[in-house]
């Protein structure tokens, strides 16, 4: 034989990805050439969470040499609709804004060039004239009578409320001797691939068609609101994928509004144009989770059994419902109840709408956002109650003699055993010896804490479950919308080789590899026999609105249709082999690349020689086989029913577990939480590729952390972005990632082709609250929210922070949110006050001395006008300054109040200077204080307020180099220097 | 030092993996667009453009480097590596092959969409080369400087730790 295993599925095998991407010879969508003559677009930004448009002055951006054109949202509007949304609601939402942004970083403008920095120069010559309105970036103060309202039509920003019941919740509350709440607000965070979004697009304008390259990852319900909005018909809007992409975690959903923006670019321009996005558009303004404020009751009895549950969740979308949203909050609604056997429910879902980035897929998906409370909540019970968490989770999880097991409100829990999986996770994992560690920390007097958290997985999403945000009477009238579709096609060339396509989109998870296997097996071959295509072109391929790369669907779906379409055509090979061998079809055997007869193994044809006959032979074909060439399979799992009238919805196919614990230690002076031990069971059926799982387990457990302790797209209260960067938005690396001990059980899904279930999300629901739930632990305390930063531990473990000594000013801001930067410093310079104060009121020895300066003009004595240029991190642009002169003491002391506005936002200040004489020379002293808003403003503080320090430190010591020399200024900031690029 | 005009091209010549090249670039022109849209070796990716992730990362005279934050015309006279150039030539049968380190990745499936992983290889190629017995904190340490979303990190320490063994000599994979 040829050394092969009984079977390939099943086996770590190599990947067949790895030696083209270890070698740089990957494909991805910024690795593939573009058709001479393509253009390249940049984008403009709201750098105003909510402002009135009231003009966009382009002319100086389009007379810029090699400058095509600079569309706004109004040149957009003529040629394209609204994105559609799932939830009927006067809430338009475009590609472009047109009269009024309502995040910071809504596209304004898009700018086509003949290179990207053209492009991006010319961004920098558009004006926009922004009447500023109010914004509102907490859920529940969006739902205040006097809030301000980002929809006007919609009359305040509720965009979506529903009420559900399931049993009889409120006689289970009457008659519990306990009810337990928690409350919780959890916050945003993003998937962020290390690749960006991608697109390039061109149209024909005598076919009246659009051919995308995105890195789009699904679902394919998306091509059909993209098509509607570029107001074509689905035929002719053509999207392919590039062959490999950098990541998606769901993130990729969100190209689909900037495939309609530059697809109406190249319409409008009449050429191809490309445009990738930059890490700081990718934070600010691609796609985020929602945050969502919950509150949950239990209703429980005096053992630790929860009766009934009551959710009262409110889900913030952002600015506009973008197709599939609300899907976020119903993703889950089957699985309410978690892994406990749980009858009596109630539901509140509120969708809320908010001055932040529209919200879309992210890894988890919902499921962060309902675990999260609902463990937090179990770990109250047992804390209440006195009890042990493991006995409170052990007494609800749901008996593994009822699967497949109904949920109150509506799932079918394909298979399970969860008090087993429970069960061998302590064991193997050393829950025992932990609970002593903890005890010998605590003896010491350390914070150490033990989480636990249990998770049902689902994984295959019905489409019908978004509909469950409609009543059952708007369900009738819209008709029915359910099921799952996965596609495969297998066929075999002229010389007798296999290939697979699927709509499978893979982001790097290794699809190929584990088709290779699925089909190995099937033909009895290698995978490296098999070839795999996975790049998808909607125009000739198979797919369905359902296919895509999301709700953890490969492994059970799409390499279960594989598995299906090999084998018809593995039927239809067996009849060719068996008329030429003159034995049953039955008889045959595909093994070792050969068909062997198994009553008969002299009996034996080459595999390849009996693929290629329908090729060469198709008139030797036995009668009714038709041809062996291709064959497609779509298939769908019969489980996946719309919501009943009773709004019971079978939201996912199927339904892994997850059983976390872990220890972790909080260091009482800085507040970092050390994961000591990190142990995680997994029942995710059948396992196809070992190491492909644990590697899913690995990276979802360390976005899972990032969620937990790092992670926060965090808005200023003026909704300001303020996590634009890599150094503000801090993703783990890898010595913040600990090891973590992976454990599996393997309950088959009866529901699947392979037995196999989704294994890539469950880290991202379970790991944030078993952290937490540790943390809690550790510091015995009730309400904890997300991320749980040093800083927030820190005030937890030792209470508040104690008030400076007297004659230390504080730093502190004066309120959450407060974008405003402070700061103060002294020079000394050898020169008379009079000298310096001369110096500094005259405009031209200003404009040599303020760093980046283009020029000041003296409007008045006391009114100065400067263009500067100012590029801190990655944030680089032009303002305009004006500054005002006050309380003028000559030549002693001055107030300068100003404002600074540009492409990349603004910001409002005042500052004294005195200069008071010191031997020779004279004391400079300043202090100042900067409120900024905008793109500038999502640097975040740390950048911003050493940035500032910087810059006017160099403006002090040009002013002393100008005077006459002095001492250098402090370097104390030195490190941030390679930040800071001034000028041009 | 030559003084560039901002307005004109200039004519940059380096060594990229062992060939001469030379390509015209404005002066502001980043290394990262001169080698991938200049020069066709887009091996090397573009992840932020601040210098966080590290996926840019390449070698300049022999030392680790964000391509990002280097201007094309910093590297006139340079000697430059990048992912492309880690694996051995073809055999005498003309198979390609991987370097120790690369295939030490593939064996721990330190890679899932591999678009940070040359920015990893380049870096560690860099230090085990001047560390040959690295501890696991420092290997830590040094794929502290780059940024994956989906590995975790643990199969890279592993797969470097391995790789390291195996350039020493100390153990040869089968």
């Amino acid at each position: 034989m040829d050394g092969s295993p009984a079977t390939w599925v099943g086996q770590s095998i190599e990947r067949v990805e790895d030696a083209t991407l270890l070698s740089g010879r990957g494909r991805y969508i910024d690795d593939l050439g573009t058709r001479p003559g393509t253009l390249h677009a940049a984008i403009l930004r709201s750098s105003h969470a909510h402002a009135a448009i009231e003009a966009i002055e382009v002319a100086a951006a389009r007379a810029l040499p090699g400058v095509a054109a600079v569309l706004t949202g109004t040149d957009l509007a003529a040629i394209t609709t609204p994105l559609v949304a799932s939830v009927r609601a006067p809430i338009e939402a475009r590609a472009m804004a047109t009269d009024r942004v309502r995040y910071v970083g809504e596209p304004v403008a898009v700018v086509v060039a003949a290179d990207r920095y053209i492009a991006e120069d010319a961004l920098d010559l558009i004006e926009v004239t922004y009447r500023p309105r109010l914004a509102v970036v907490d859920p529940e103060a969006a739902l205040a009578p006097a809030a301000p309202v980002l929809h006007d039509g919609l009359g305040g920003n509720l965009a979506s409320e529903r009420a559900f019941t399931y049993g009889d919740p409120d006689a289970a509350f009457a008659q519990a001797p306990h009810r337990i709440s928690i409350t919780s607000r959890y916050p945003r965070n993003t998937g962020s691939p290390i690749e960006t979004y991608g697109v390039i697009a061109e149209y024909d304008p005598h076919e009246d068609a659009f051919d995308v390259l995105a890195n789009f990852q699904g679902p394919f319900s998306i091509h059909a609101v993209v098509a509607r909005a570029l107001a074509v018909p689905g035929n002719r809007l053509r999207l392919r994928m590039p062959p490999d992409s950098g990541g998606s975690f769901g993130v990729k959903q969100g190209v689909a509004p900037y495939v309609v923006l530059i697809a109406a670019a190249a319409r409008l321009v009449g050429r191809p144009v490309k445009w990738i996005e930059d890490r700081l558009e990718h934070l600010a303004a691609s796609v985020a989770a929602t945050n969502r404020v919950t509150t949950l009751s239990a209703a429980v009895d005096r053992d630790g059994r929860v009766l009934a549950l009551d959710w009262d969740q409110l889900e913030d979308c952002g600015a506009y419902l973008r197709a599939p949203e609300p899907a976020t909050l119903y993703r889950m609604h089957g699985n309410m109840t978690g892994a406990y056997a749980i009858r009596h429910v109630k539901i509140r879902n509120r969708v809320v709408l908010t001055n932040k980035t529209p919200t879309g897929l992210v890894r988890g998906f919902g499921g962060p956002q309902v675990y999260y409370p609902l463990e937090r909540l179990m770990q109250r019970i047992a804390v209440e109650l006195g009890l042990d968490p493991i006995d409170i989770i052990r007494r609800n999880l749901i008996p593994a003699e009822t699967f497949p097991y109904r949920t109150a409100t509506g799932a079918l829990y394909d298979s399970g055993d969860y008090a087993h999986a429970l069960d061998i996770a302590l064991r193997d994992g050393g829950y025992q010896a932990l609970c002593e560690k903890r005890d010998h920390a605590r003896a010491e007097g350390r914070l150490y804490g033990i989480g636990i958290a249990a998770v049902v997985e689902p994984s295959v999403s019905n489409m019908g479950y978004i509909t469950t945000v409609l009543t059952a009477a708007e369900r009738r009238k819209a008709g029915p919308k359910n099921g799952a579709q996965a596609n495969a096609t297998v066929s075999l060339d002229p010389l007798g080789a296999v290939t697979v396509q699927v709509a499978s989109v893979p982001q790097g998870q290794g699809h190929r590899t584990v088709l290779a296997q699925v089909i190995a097996d099937v033909f009895g071959l290698r995978p490296i026999d098999i070839r795999v295509i996975t790049d998808l072109d909607t125009a000739k391929d198979a797919w369905s609105i359902a296919s895509g790369n999301y709700s953890s669907r490969f492994a059970p779906a799409v390499a279960g249709a594989a598995k299906l379409a090999a084998e018809k055509l593995r039927a239809r090979l067996a009849r060719i082999a068996a008329s030429q061998l003159n034995t049953l079809a039955d008889d045959l055997v595909f093994a070792g690349g050969k068909i062997t007869s198994r009553c008969n193994p002299g009996l034996v044809l080459p595999f390849n020689r009996i693929a290629a006959t329908s090729h060469w032979a198709p008139g030797t074909m036995p009668d009714d086989v038709g041809q062996a060439i291709r064959e497609t399979v779509f298939w769908t799992p019969p489980e996946l029913t719309a919501p009943t009238e009773a709004d019971e919805v079978n939201s996912s196919l199927c339904h892994g577990f997850i059983l976390d614990f872990c220890g972790v230690e909080i260091d009482r002076i800085t507040g970092k939480a050390r994961i000591d031990k990190y142990v995680t069971m997994h029942d995710c059926g059948t396992i196809l590729h070992p190491g492909m799982v644990d590697g899913q387990i690995r990276g979802g457990f360390a976005q899972g952390l990032g969620a937990a302790v790092f992670e926060e797209l965090a808005y200023g209260d003026d909704g300001a972005f303020i996590a634009g960067s890599f150094a503000d938005y801090l993703l783990p690396t890898a010595t913040e990632v600990p090891r973590i001990d992976i454990l599996h059980i393997a309950t088959p899904s009866p529901f699947t082709p392979l037995g196999a279930k989704g294994v890539g999300e469950g880290n991202c629901m379970s790991t944030p609250v078993c952290l937490a739930n540790a943390v809690a632990d550790a510091l015995g305390v009730a309400a904890i929210d997300l991320p749980l930063t040093p800083a927030k531990l820190a005030a937890l473990a030792r209470g508040d922070e104690a008030p400076p000594p007297a004659g230390i000013a504080s730093t502190k801001a004066a309120k959450p949110g407060d974008r405003t930067l402070r700061g103060a410093g002294e020079t000394t310079v050898a020169a008379s006050p009079e000298t310096l104060w001369a110096m500094l009121l005259d405009p031209d020895i200003l404009a040599g001395l303020i760093p980046g300066s283009h020029g000041v003009r003296k409007l008045s004595d006391t009114r100065f006008q400067a263009t500067v240029t100012l590029g801190i991190g990655p944030v680089k642009g032009k303002y305009r300054a004006d500054v005002s002169l006050a309380d003028l003491t000559p030549p002693r002391e001055a107030t300068l109040t100003g404002a600074i506005t540009g492409g990349l936002g603004s910001g409002d200040g005042r500052g004294c200077v005195t200069l008071t004489p010191d031997g020779a020379g004279t004391a400079i002293a300043y202090t100042y204080e900067v409120a900024v808003g905008g793109k500038i403003a999502s640097i975040g503080d740390r950048l911003l307020d050493g940035a500032t320090k910087i810059i006017i430190g160099q403006f002090f010591a040009a002013l002393a180099r100008k005077a006459g020399g002095s001492k250098p200024t402090s370097s104390r900031f030195a490190r941030l220097r390679a930040w800071l690029r001034i000028g041009r | 030092m030559t003084l560039l005009n901002q307005k004109q091209k200039h004519r940059v010549s380096f060594t990229l993996n062992g060939v001469p090249v030379e390509i015209e670039v404005a002066p502001r022109t980043l290394l990262t667009d001169a080698l991938r849209h200049g020069l066709g070796a887009t091996g090397t990716h573009v992840g932020c453009e601040h210098g966080v992730c590290g996926a840019c990362t390449i070698q300049i005279n022999g030392a680790p480097a964000r391509a990002c934050l280097t201007l094309a015309v910093q590297v006139e006279g340079c000697v430059v590596r990048t992912v492309e150039g880690l694996a051995p030539a073809p055999d005498q049968d003309g198979q390609y092959r991987l370097s120790i380190l690369q295939a030490a990745f593939r064996r721990h499936h330190a890679l899932q969409c591999g678009f940070c992983t040359a920015g990893i290889l380049m870096s560690l190629d860099a230090f085990l080369r001047e560390t040959p017995l690295p501890s696991v904190e420092a290997i830590t340490e040094v794929i502290g400087g780059h940024l994956c979303r989906c590995t975790g990190y643990a199969p890279i320490i592993d797969a470097a730790m391995e790789a390291a063994a195996e350039l020493r000599g100390d153990a040869k994979h089968v």
